[in-house]
């Protein structure tokens, strides 16, 4: 046992050695959560201006075009044209003539006064970041009608049309950790095994009294420090600069993230044992890395995919940890909680290292 | 005499390919071992079994008490391999080789300090311990690779091909080492293609497409050889005919020409063999000829090859 744990920590020293002289791998490590959040944080968050948008007003009133001015002032939208009906309205999003349309009933004065919301809001959702920006049209103050601060439901309603679950900047960029920590993750480790491999050093490893699982529990060491600096760049860059809400307790984030970094290295691992030249390992890691974005929850809701799709996205780690990132930090829930799916990145864990390590065979045969 | 390996008819197939056809070997403890043979001619193969890198397709082997594959993990802190192609991190230092390689062997701290420190000393390379092995040259790579594979002091040293990048001088050097490795109790198995380290060898496998042809200590390989060898100083114009003319000679095993010399093995059952060269060919006649004393190349010319080059 205590030969067990210092032949690990010579493994891990060496890999530490190893990895201070990568410039290559150690500059990815850092510059990947670096450059995607900043790509992804900022085309998401840009000020949306001048969405084309429609309006139909149906009140035919003074107070109506007053309505549409202050909407125009905001310059979120860019009102194109008017429409007579709703319908009219309608099919225009559908042909993506507009984005949006602003219903002004004709009941608007009425609605002041019962202080209910003005107006409707039509939007096609299909783009997150348009019906986000409508969305914070929601509450603006309407002076001019005396709108501002006074108790009211809401100015407009809202109607999302094609995804009725927004999902804005805030709910990208805790899933965001999940698509680098895969990309990264699993990349480094289906790289280790083959390495040493290709580079001639796995004929020395295996002369050796060192066991299996050793090496690939030593192996995944070095690797976890570097998932967990990339979740503190990227939260902590969203905390800075996108005002990402942190609502969990950090020890949780962290310990969440734990997990799925390890569910992602020992799946790298398994990888590493199975392909048989670098180049094979890094094509196995895009045939995961897919998956992970596309079915995770990260590119489209959990819910409105396809069952099958579902099925399968709950195999991936990234599946399991978009849950419980999502549900740590902006929810502020505890791991315990999510606990399916903690129990499943840590099943995934030992199980993955296990398959490693049997796979990983001390002969040449 | 205490054995350190014995391996009976083992075998080793790849496929269709019989890498190793049934070879046997007793080592006896103690002893510098040769593996000689042409390139592809089985000895890494070999080396791979009897260290429980690969499992043999049949036959039994024995390793310092250990019968492979099934005991191979407890084998592993006894025996030291220094394998064909570079094995250590390139990337690594001198120094971090070793460390890494004596704490995987589980040498602790002050020992494993102060191993580093004898290994350095006794390998020459002080000097370069902070240098990443890299760049090193042929002579220093192998010291390097030598000191790892001795950090444990192993029983059992396996060395393919230890010498195939480096020059006379620090060959002859290297040999010293493995002298005084083997003085101290160390039991060496060498594979090798050169005849001088051969002949250094206390015993020696002579191998030919997976199979042994000839084993035993040199001097008496060479003296149960079953040629008699003739030396026959040639000029140097007429000696392609007469190469010609003689291999085709059922009785002369093989010719080869060394500068002005001209090597003739004659086979056994001709008990004078210089005057029936000279019956033979007659107009050789006049050439000068002497029965020399064979060499190990001699030994390999005639136990491989099957017949005439
Ligand atoms: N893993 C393998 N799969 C298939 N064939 C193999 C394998 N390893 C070795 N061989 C074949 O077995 C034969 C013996 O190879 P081996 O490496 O043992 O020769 P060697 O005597 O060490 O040669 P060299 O002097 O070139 O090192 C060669 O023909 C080689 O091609
Ligand atoms: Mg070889």
């Amino acid at each position: 046992m205590l030969n067990s744990l210092n032949r690990i920590k010579c493994i891990v020293q060496k890999e530490v050695w190893q990895l201070k002289r990568d410039k290559l791998t150690f500059g990815m490590a850092i510059m990947i959560p670096f450059i995607q959040l900043l790509l992804f944080g900022f085309a998401i968050n840009t000020d949306v201006r001048n969405i084309p948008v429609g309006v139909v007003d149906q009140s035919e009133m003074a107070i109506g075009r007053m309505v549409t001015e202050s909407v125009k002032v905001t310059q979120v939208v860019d009102v194109i044209k008017h429409y007579n009906t709703p319908k009219e309205a309608e099919y225009a999003i559908t042909k993506g003539e507009v984005k949006a349309v602003l219903i002004i009933p004709t009941d608007i004065n009425q609605r002041l006064v019962q202080k209910r919301s003005i107006a409707q809001w039509i939007v096609d959702g299909s783009d997150s970041m348009i019906s986000s920006a409508i969305m914070g049209l929601q509450n603006m103050p309407i002076t001019d009608l005396g709108l501002s601060d006074m108790k009211m439901t809401k100015t407009f309603e809202v109607a999302l049309f094609y995804n009725p679950t927004r999902r804005s900047a805030v709910n990208i960029i805790p899933g965001l950790t999940g698509i680098i920590l895969t990309m990264t993750m699993v990349l480094f480790t289906s790289l280790a095994i083959v390495k040493e491999r290709e580079q001639g050093n796995l004929e020395l490893l295996i002369t050796t009294p060192l066991i299996s699982f050793e090496l690939m529990v030593a192996k995944i060491i070095p690797y976890i420090i570097i998932g967990l600096v990339q979740v503190t760049i990227i939260l902590g860059l969203g905390y800075l600069i996108f005002n990402l809400p942190i609502n969990g307790d950090l020890f949780q984030i962290f310990l969440g993230s734990l997990l799925f970094i390890a569910a992602s290295l020992s799946l790298g691992l398994i990888i590493s044992t199975i392909a048989k030249t670098q180049i094979q390992s890094m094509q196995m890691t895009i045939f995961v890395l897919l998956p992970s974005i596309l079915l995770s929850g990260f590119m489209f809701p959990y819910e409105s995919m396809p069952i099958i799709a579902q099925w399968i996205s709950e195999i991936f780690p990234a599946t399991h940890f978009m849950r419980i990132i999502r549900a740590v930090i902006l929810r502020g829930a505890d791991l315990s909680d999510v606990w399916q799916d903690t129990l499943w990145l840590s099943i995934f864990t030992v199980v993955g290292l296990l398959i490693a390590a049997k796979r990983f065979s001390k002969t040449l045969d | 005499m205490e054995m350190a390996i014995t391996a009976k008819l083992i075998s080793k197939s790849f496929g269709d390919f019989k890498a190793i056809d049934e070879i046997s070997l007793s080592i006896p403890k103690g002893t510098i071992f040769g593996f000689l043979g042409p390139n592809g001619c089985g000895k890494t193969t070999a080396i791979r079994m009897l260290t429980g890198l690969l499992i043999p397709t049949n036959g039994s082997i024995d390793v310092l008490n250990h019968s492979l594959p099934k005991e191979s993990e407890k084998l592993k802190y006894k025996i030291g391999y220094m394998t064909q192609k570079f094995s250590l991190y390139n990337d690594l230092t001198v120094e971090e080789n070793l460390k890494f390689i004596g704490g995987i062997f589980g040498l602790k701290k002050q020992n494993l300090k102060e191993k580093i420190e004898k290994q350095l000393n006794t390998y020459n390379l002080t000097e370069i311990r902070k240098k990443r092995v890299g760049g090193m040259s042929g002579g220093q790579k192998q010291r390097v690779s030598l000191a790892a594979a001795t950090i444990h002091n192993p029983e059992l040293l396996f060395l393919d091909e230890p010498t195939s990048a480096v020059d006379p001088e620090t060959r002859r050097n290297f040999w010293e080492q493995l002298f005084d490795l083997s003085e101290s109790g160390t039991t060496i198995l060498v594979a090798t293609h050169y005849m001088d380290e051969a002949e250094r060898c206390h015993n020696l496998a002579i191998m030919e497409a997976g199979k042994v042809k000839a084993q035993g200590n040199p001097n008496d390989l060479m003296n149960d050889l079953s040629v008699n060898v003739v030396e026959l100083l040639v000029n140097a114009d007429n000696n392609k005919e007469l190469k010609l003319k003689l291999s085709k000679k059922e009785n002369i095993k093989s010719i080869s020409q060394l500068g002005k010399r001209l090597r003739v093995l004659v086979k056994k059952e001709i008990k004078d063999p210089i005057s029936w060269l000279k019956q033979e060919t007659p107009d050789i006649k006049n050439i000068k000829m002497e029965l020399v004393r064979p060499s190990l190349e001699d030994v390999f010319v005639s136990v491989t090859g099957e017949g005439r080059q």
